[in-house]
């Protein structure tokens, strides 16, 4: 071993990916980009401004605001691979081998799929539970302030170490669930699974410690009055999705530690020879995987809840039943991970077993949809943005459900399974349940967060070219899976598929599109922030969210509310509540601290030494993680008073504002 | 609900969509399981689709004729909610029940009972037996009964029953003819198994439907179904080849290539695919039924802990192509020595019956 080597391990000259032009260009646009924003920072003196009150912060509501931005960055990174896919795709036919060779394009699919579940949509969902959450049950932080900065850290630098593998060395091409044996040291010897592995472990040590603060949050922390079942519905899919997170996720990361075994010390847990086994990996990773997908769903069902509430000026149909039903899917998304693979092999009465449960959840699935359908039956619906994104999403998860139930019936999956037709299906679910149910959360929730209401001209012009991209990108992919044409194809033969994919990809244009228009949306909602300007309830809201100004003050809630009903805020209007205006007194809350962001980064460090087989590194790392948790131990500075002073002004301000306002 | 399919399928038959048009048993009534499946959930679906908008417009803050109508906390209605759990259900127990019966009826491994809707056969016929084996990238087929193999082309008799045995050779893969029946994974070290039946002459395309690595996009092989006589000629020309399959071939045969041409072998070793499926085809090697065996009676003793000669299969780099060979031909030549081209590639021979859809298809190289 050279000196060299053992400093740098396997990272060597070669390892940048000079000879892709592509990723060269996109390269020197991150760097520029990249140097344009540090030096803007720089000389608008925001750094100091950003550590103290972002990067170190242990609000909730900030770090909300965090998650929410991360995951719209990984986003453009996701949906780039997405039309670098669309593109290949369209192109290569008649000899063409499109423009991506197999190793970039393999990567590219890969990525797509790892970054929009690990890195859009969970920190999408993370972001939304974080800043809601407490809101909505009266708390004035989360249980573990601190553990939430650390969480947030920790799925960013995740998502750190997944675009590093964009300019150093290469990402997994392996499909996103990189399934063994083609995962294995052997199959897939250079960086890319290793970057898969330890992007995953250090978000998901993040998710995890989420989860568990979410459910301790909803638990313990609750307002007076409010029993379970006077909980908001959003913070009920809340915590049935963090359930679902805490008692899944270890099982990812026990999986990708037997798999990290294999490649780093040479166990054959998922080998094919001595007797490993790679279908025991198939399995591990969707006991994990489908849970997954309901962690990813059931916080939107929330939001669809809540806003078809709000704005069809109604109480929530059948609350006990939503209820209900949300659990019974939280419990039988338990029973069903065999659905991903029938093709297997397993005998019939197995897949048959699988195939049904997987039939039942769409039961729960369906009442809610019933439900949501009932709140809007004589009421008053205005059609809001965060509205239409609703009712779209009722027409087009009710297609994606079907779709779903076609693919549980194992014998109609042999032909459809990996087909387009599965693809076709799960972005139908996910952007047409998780996405559009973001959507419709961000236009609700915004002025809640900034206090002012987001642009209805242009939301309206990403609402239609969602809709009308979505279903010119992803009709195409049904039909092709009719054609029997499979998924992670690189190049086609059959010059009679090339319109379909050219469809597709001009609906991919569209889509785009739409993000622009919501991009636009943002900047021009911010820049006549004054006219758009709203009081703390601009929606008529039904929750306690609504009760406090919008933004909230740092303490959420001067006075604690008491909850005698679901609709709690709606509850208190009608009965002519009245604000207290005296007796404040100060308020004891989290200090900042700076200890998240460098354990993350730490761990980030180690993660990335282990990919490059920097031992010492990885060891120094490791250890400086170990030593700074017990250094933290001794900061015994964790928590502050506000003044009443400072509670006085404040609320003050609002009954101002309020008097103005009336 | 037998007689529906045939019925709902009629609108798709001009479609060049092989997965609603199948010319095989086994696809068909998958195909028809698909359309029994979303006939039943369309009951509930188009409803409640209809009620979204029919709600949505009715109920609109702006609609002066239900301003009266609006109750801000009618919030439960019994009967409304049995209603909403009931019918789903009902709809779940008609789709569990057809699941139940039908994921047993056409379980991959059940012997086949008929050729089609209309032919019984007796189960205990033997079928014809085609091994499978997904190599590195491309498909290797044994006809142990006939004693011949090929590369990238699959031929069938029609109306036989056919019984595919599956393996892989380094990962994993799916056999899929979209013409024949479902997929089915094909795993190193373990072996699948397939029955179908083809009931007209197509030409057709083959390949893998699960991501393999580098070459998986041209992991694809010619299927082709013909007529006794048909298939009997096609056996000749194979057989006409000198090549044999055997060990050594099978070795260099698995080496990664990409778009390997097709390639006939006249004969095979015997007990060929038991050995790959053993993972024990190269010589040395020990084969995991022997070591499995070992284990069954009780282990070999602590001193065999060590012993472990002839047990790595999996060896680094064996997924690359090798730049020796790729720079052997314009793209990379075919492995196996001696293979000699097929006389007639598929998708070039003759005229044939097939359907309006097979030709597209069958244009794979």
């Amino acid at each position: 071993m050279t000196t060299a080597q053992m400093i740098f391990g396997r990272l060597t000259w070669d390892s940048f990916p000079w000879h892709e032009p592509i990723v060269v260009a996109t390269f020197v646009a991150v760097v520029l980009g990249g140097a344009a924003v540090v030096a803007a920072l720089t000389y608008f003196k925001l750094w100091g401004y950003l550590w103290k009150e972002w990067f170190t912060s242990v609000d909730h509501k900030k770090i909300g605001i965090m998650y929410m931005v991360l995951g719209l960055i990984m986003f453009l990174r996701g949906f780039a691979d997405a039309v670098m896919m669309r593109l290949q795709q369209a192109m290569a036919f008649n000899g063409s081998e499109g423009y991506l060779n197999a190793h970039h394009y393999d990567q590219v699919f890969t990525a797509h799929g790892v970054i929009m579940i690990f890195f859009v949509a969970m920190p999408f969902i993370t972001g939304l539970m974080n800043y809601i959450v407490p809101l909505q049950i009266g708390a004035r932080d989360v249980s573990f302030p601190f553990l939430n900065n650390f969480s947030f850290w920790m799925t960013t630098g995740g998502a750190v170490l997944v675009m590093m593998s964009l300019f150093l060395g290469e990402f997994a091409q392996t499909g996103w669930l990189a399934y063994p044996p083609l995962s294995g040291i052997d199959y897939s010897p250079a960086t890319g699974v290793d970057y898969y592995i330890w992007a995953l472990q250090v978000a998901g040590v993040g998710t995890t410690l989420s989860g568990i603060n979410l459910i301790a949050t909803i638990v313990k922390m609750r307002a007076p009055g409010m029993s379970l079942m006077k909980m908001p519905v959003f913070t009920w899919t809340s915590l049935c999705a963090n359930i679902l997170i805490v008692a899944s996720f270890p099982i990812l990361t026990a999986t990708l530690v037997l798999l990290s075994l294999d490649r780093y010390a040479g166990t054959n847990f998922f080998t094919n020879d001595f007797g490993g086994n790679p279908m025991m990996y198939v399995n591990l990773i969707w006991i994990w995987g489908h849970p997954e997908v309901y962690i990813l769903i059931l916080p939107l069902f929330g939001v669809f809840s809540e806003v078809t509430s709000t704005f069809s000026g109604k109480r929530l149909f059948g609350y006990t039943s939503m209820v209900y039903a949300t659990c019974t899917i939280m419990v039988l998304s338990y029973l069903v991970w065999l659905h991903h693979f029938f093709t297997m092999g397993s005998g019939a009465s197995v897949n048959s077993f699988f195939g049904i449960t997987t039939m039942i959840i769409s039961i729960p699935t369906g009442a809610k949809l019933f439900n949501w359908l009932f709140t809007m039956y004589r009421g008053r619906v205005r059609f809001e943005l965060p509205m239409m994104w609703t009712v779209s999403f009722m027409l087009t998860f009710t297609i994606g459900g079907m779709t779903g139930v076609m693919l549980a019936v194992p014998p109609a999956d042999f032909v459809l399974h990996n087909s387009l037709f599965l693809i076709a299906h799960f972005h139908n679910v996910i952007i047409g349940g998780v996405l559009f149910g973001l959507f419709a959360a961000i236009n609700y929730w915004w002025p809640k967060a900034f206090g002012f209401k987001l642009n209805q001209f242009w939301g309206h012009v990403s609402f239609w070219c969602w809709q009308v991209g979505f279903w010119m990108a992803f009709t195409p992919l049904y039909i092709l899976g009719f054609m029997g044409v499979t998924r992670r194809m690189r190049v086609f033969d059959d010059p009679s598929l090339q319109i379909y994919f050219v469809i597709a990809a001009i609906g991919a244009a569209i889509v785009a599109a739409g993000i622009g228009a919501m991009l636009v949306q943002f900047a021009v909602s911010i820049w006549k922030r004054d006219e758009l300007k709203v009081e703390g309830d601009p929606w008529d809201g039904r929750t306690l969210e609504w009760a406090t100004s919008s933004p909230p003050p740092e303490y959420n809630f001067a006075f604690t509310p008491v909850v005698y009903d679901a609709d709690s805020w709606a509850d208190m209007k009608r009965n002519a509540y009245q604000r207290p205006l005296s007796g404040y007194q100060a308020i004891h809350m989290p200090s900042s601290t700076g200890t998240g962001v460098i354990l993350a980064g730490l761990a980030t460090v180690c993660g990335f030494a282990l990919i490059w087989y920097m031992w010492w590194l990885a060891a120094l790392s490791f250890v400086g993680i170990v030593g700074f948790a017990i250094f933290h131990t001794f900061n015994y500075k964790r928590d502050y008073y506000i003044p009443v002073e400072d509670v006085t002004r404040t609320e003050e301000e609002r009954t101002r504002i309020l008097a103005a306002g009336v | 609900m037998r007689w529906s399919a045939p019925i709902l399928a009629a609108p798709l038959a001009g479609c060049n969509w092989v997965v609603m048009n199948p010319s095989g048993d086994i696809a068909v009534q998958q195909r028809d399981l698909i359309l029994i499946s979303v006939a039943l959930m369309l009951l509930i679906v188009i409803p409640v689709m209809a009620m979204v908008v029919w709600f949505a417009v009715r109920y609109r803050a702006t609609n002066e004729a239900t301003q009266q109508d609006y109750d801000p906390d009618w919030d439960h209605s019994t009967k409304l909610e049995l209603l909403i759990w009931s019918a789903p259900l009902l709809i779940i127990i008609a789709l569990g029940a057809l699941t139940w019966v039908s994921t047993h009826k056409l379980d991959p491994y059940r012997p086949l009972d008929r050729i089609d809707a209309n032919t019984a056969i007796d189960p205990k016929v033997k079928p014809l037996t085609v091994q499978v084996v997904a190599l590195d990238w491309k498909w290797l087929f044994i006809y142990p009964d006939l004693g011949i193999a090929t590369v990238n082309e699959l031929a069938l008799p029609t109306n036989v029953p056919v019984r595919f045995d599956i393996t892989a050779s380094t990962v994993m893969n799916s056999f899929y003819v979209p013409e024949l029946a479902g997929q089915i994974y094909a795993m190193p070290g373990m072996k699948t198994q397939l029955h179908a039946v083809a009931n007209k002459p197509v030409k057709g395309t083959g390949f893998s439907a699960n991501y393999s690595g580098a070459g998986f996009t041209h992991m694809r092989f010619g299927y082709q179904s013909m007529d006794q006589a048909g298939f009997a000629a096609w056996v000749a020309r194979v057989k006409a080849s000198a090549t044999a399959l055997d060990r050594n071939v099978y070795q260099a045969l698995a080496k990664p290539s990409e778009k390997a041409p097709v390639a006939y072998f006249g004969t095979s070793e015997a007990n060929l695919f038991d050995a790959v499926v053993n993972l024990c085809v190269k010589p040395g090697q020990r084969c995991m039924k022997d070591l499995m065996h070992i284990d069954q009676m009780g282990g070999a003793g602590k001193e065999s802990a060590h012993d472990t000669k002839g047990l790595q299969y999996d060896y680094p780099n064996s997924h690359v192509i090798d730049q020796e060979d790729r720079n052997k031909g314009q793209e990379t030549a075919p492995d196996a020595p001696g293979a000699e081209k097929a006389p007639t590639p598929v998708g070039v021979s003759g005229d044939h019956s097939s359907h309006s859809g097979a030709d597209a298809h069958a244009q794979h190289r």
